[in-house]
């Protein structure tokens, strides 16, 4: 077993790519269901518009990234506004619902053939990202110490990914401690205490869908521009539920949980996967049990263990506050 | 807040702005009849129904609520008070109806949109908030905040001084409702007790013109319950307006200037305590059934003692429960 590797990949994996896209998903889910109590089930829907946003509008428009970030930015709020108009005065259930059918009609648009001119169909777009790995400022050459080595390109990736996770938390942290964000909270609690003190609750579950999805959104931009290329097939039911897996982890309506969650997760994964892939390297697992590929399924196996192990033992996640959990059982 | 400074003032006005108490009752002239006019309508209901499948859950001709009084609304279970209130307060929608608070017409308008209008009400079921801390709730309940606003909440000097503010009155009430040192732990921890006063407490904060209370007292200890009264009748004497549906009839006969009396759907009876407590109407409510035989002295008392008991029962029945 070579440990070193293994504990390699897993620091690695801490601050990596991954985590900075969770992050930023897993923090757009705690506004919507941490603090506001929205019941949103197509996270991935409000990435994939965000990315998509930007691919289309750089491919097809020929605009600067940063136009098409901020068009991105403009069609997450529309998506908001489309989900949240009809389904934000009815019971939270509908919004779950109304979220993952809306993401998956996207995804299912972004795949059809009849559109391929402006969405490349199911191989996606590519050559939209340009301007991003052009703006590097950091000269060629390996940077980092210990586990952390990264190449110049690596290093922008993540400084970038990094600064816009903290400016998200930032926000998030001013906005929960305003009044703003006191009435979101109380609308998690109790709709119709709120309204009787005269506050306008559709509209802030409005805005906090709004807000939490740009979020997201600009999550799904950071994954697409920084991998380079958008395929549809990226945007499965499944980003939604590993962000809400990250949020859960590190504790809901906190707001660093979703962060700390989302580092924790891929951590574990990338632990997980070098155990594993380890194991049956060296035949402590016998190939006719396990193959290389299917230890990549078995991480999460485990990783889901660990996370009924989590709720049973420690329900409010890792900077959640137990007597919270209590209380919300009453 | 102490009486004299409000009082002193407050003596020098028309006699017709004035509450009662030691000043000139605004009920000397109003009959006691359902529908009755009062010199002094802050709200005022007209036709307002609703009905719940074939079943009339509320069906009022007309209401007037008397400016700066205490009005009881009373009846037995299912008559409808929950349902009124629901209705006057944008909780529900009526088939038919219309009503003027302060002269501005309501029906149709939200509930937050009422509320706003200086008409806040407080439910039968508490609603505290549960994972806010006991500040928060209060501090939720003062309106017109600057930093309500998604983008002046990011500029945190724009409304720090207002926060200030509404937290120095929310230590106000806190103390005044006996939780001051519960002001930091969260609402959901609270006993039903407090949850009640909490609720009321958080209405107040709105600055209301008219509180609707539902079942203020239920779950209160009768020492608290004696100061909320107090607190309830100081309210009224500096402006404020109260409607509350209670079903101990102490508190009733202790705080109500008016009472109206609700059974099915209609209200069946309005007046004092006094002439409430024999109104045969009234017994039939409580009691179902109305010999139609003139009573004798002793009969009305047996009846009265019996709807008493009925009620007092009911109120226990309840306590139990929560």
């Amino acid at each position: 077993m070579n440990w070193h590797s293994i504990l390699n990949g897993t620091l690695r994996a801490l601050v990596g790519r991954e985590a900075i896209i969770y992050s930023l998903a897993a923090i757009g889910l705690n506004v919507h269901f941490g603090y506001t109590g929205l019941l949103n089930f197509g996270q991935v829907g409000f990435m994939a518009i965000g990315a998509y946003g930007v691919a289309i509008s750089v491919t097809t428009w020929d605009v600067p990234l940063i136009v098409g970030v901020l068009i991105g930015v403009g069609a997450a709020v529309c998506l908001a506004l489309l989900l949240g108009i009809p389904t934000l005065r009815l019971r939270a259930d509908y919004l779950a619902i109304v979220t993952i059918a809306a993401s998956e009609i996207f995804r299912f648009m972004m795949s059809a053939p009849s559109w391929r001119d402006v969405t490349g169909g199911s191989d996606g777009l590519t050559g939209f990202a340009g301007d991003f790995f052009d703006a590097n400022p950091i000269p060629g050459g390996d940077y980092g110490f210990g586990p952390w080595h990264y190449s110049a390109r690596d290093l922008w990736i993540l400084s970038v990914g990094w600064v816009a996770v903290l400016l998200a938390v930032l926000l998030v942290r001013m906005l929960m401690h305003s009044p703003w964000g006191r009435i979101v909270k109380a609308i998690r609690e109790d709709e119709d205490a709120v309204r009787s003190l005269g506050k306008n609750v559709y509209s802030y579950k409005m805005q906090s869908l709004v807000l939490g999805g740009v979020i997201g959104a600009v999550g799904g931009m950071f994954w697409m521009i920084t991998q380079a290329s958008i395929t549809p097939g990226s945007f499965s039911t499944i980003p939604t539920f590993y962000a809400y897996a990250a949020l859960i982890l590190g504790g809901m309506a906190r707001v660093w949980g979703p962060v700390v969650g989302a580092m924790i997760f891929w951590a574990l994964l990338a632990f997980t996967q070098g155990i594993l892939d380890e194991a049956v390297a060296n035949d402590l697992i016998p190939s006719s049990i396990m193959d290389s590929n299917q230890a990549g399924n078995v991480r999460f196996i485990l990783v889901g263990i660990g996370l009924v192990l989590l709720m049973v033992y420690r329900p409010q996640g890792i900077f959640g506050d137990r007597r919270e959990i209590a209380l919300g059982e009453r | 807040m102490t009486d004299a400074p409000t009082d002193a003032p407050a003596l020098a006005l028309p006699d017709e702005a004035l509450p009662d108490g030691a000043r000139p009752n605004p009920f000397d002239q109003v009959r006691s009849s359902p529908g009755a006019p009062k010199p002094e309508p802050i709200l005022v209901a007209d036709e307002v129904r609703r009905r719940f499948g074939g079943l009339t859950a509320v069906d009022v001709r007309h209401l007037e609520v008397q400016r700066e009084a205490i009005t009881a609304l009373i009846g037995p279970n299912g008559a409808g008070k929950t349902t009124f209130f629901n209705l006057l307060t944008g909780f529900d929608k009526p088939d038919t109806g219309s009503w003027t608070f302060d002269d501005r017409r309501l029906e149709g308008l939200g509930a937050h949109k009422i509320a706003r209008t200086g008409m806040v009400r407080t439910f039968q079921l508490t609603k505290a908030l549960a994972r806010l801390s006991v500040m928060d709730n209060m501090k939720l309940g003062a309106t017109e905040q600057l930093g309500e606003n998604f983008f002046r909440a990011l500029l945190p000097r724009l409304w720090n001084s207002q926060e200030k503010e509404i937290e120095a009155r929310a230590v106000e009430l806190l103390g005044r409702f006996n939780l001051t040192h519960m002001r930091d732990e969260y609402a959901g921890t609270l006993s039903g007790g407090q949850r009640k006063l909490l609720e009321m407490a958080r209405a107040l904060m709105a600055q209301p013109k008219l509180v609707m209370l539902d079942e203020p007292m239920a779950g209160v200890n009768p020492a608290l319950a004696q100061t909320i009264i107090r607190h309830v009748a100081e309210l009224r004497d500096e402006g404020l307006t109260v409607v509350f549906v209670e079903h101990d009839m102490d508190v009733v006969r202790t705080i109500s200037d008016w009472v109206v009396v609700m059974s099915d759907g209609e209200i069946v009876a309005e007046g004092t305590h006094a002439s409430i407590v024999t109104n045969p109407a009234v017994i039939d409510a409580y009691l179902g059934a109305h010999h139609g035989t003139p009573m004798d002295r002793a009969e009305q008392d047996r009846q009265l003692a019996e709807a008493e008991a009925a009620i007092e029962a009911e109120r226990q029945a309840r306590e139990e429960e929560a």
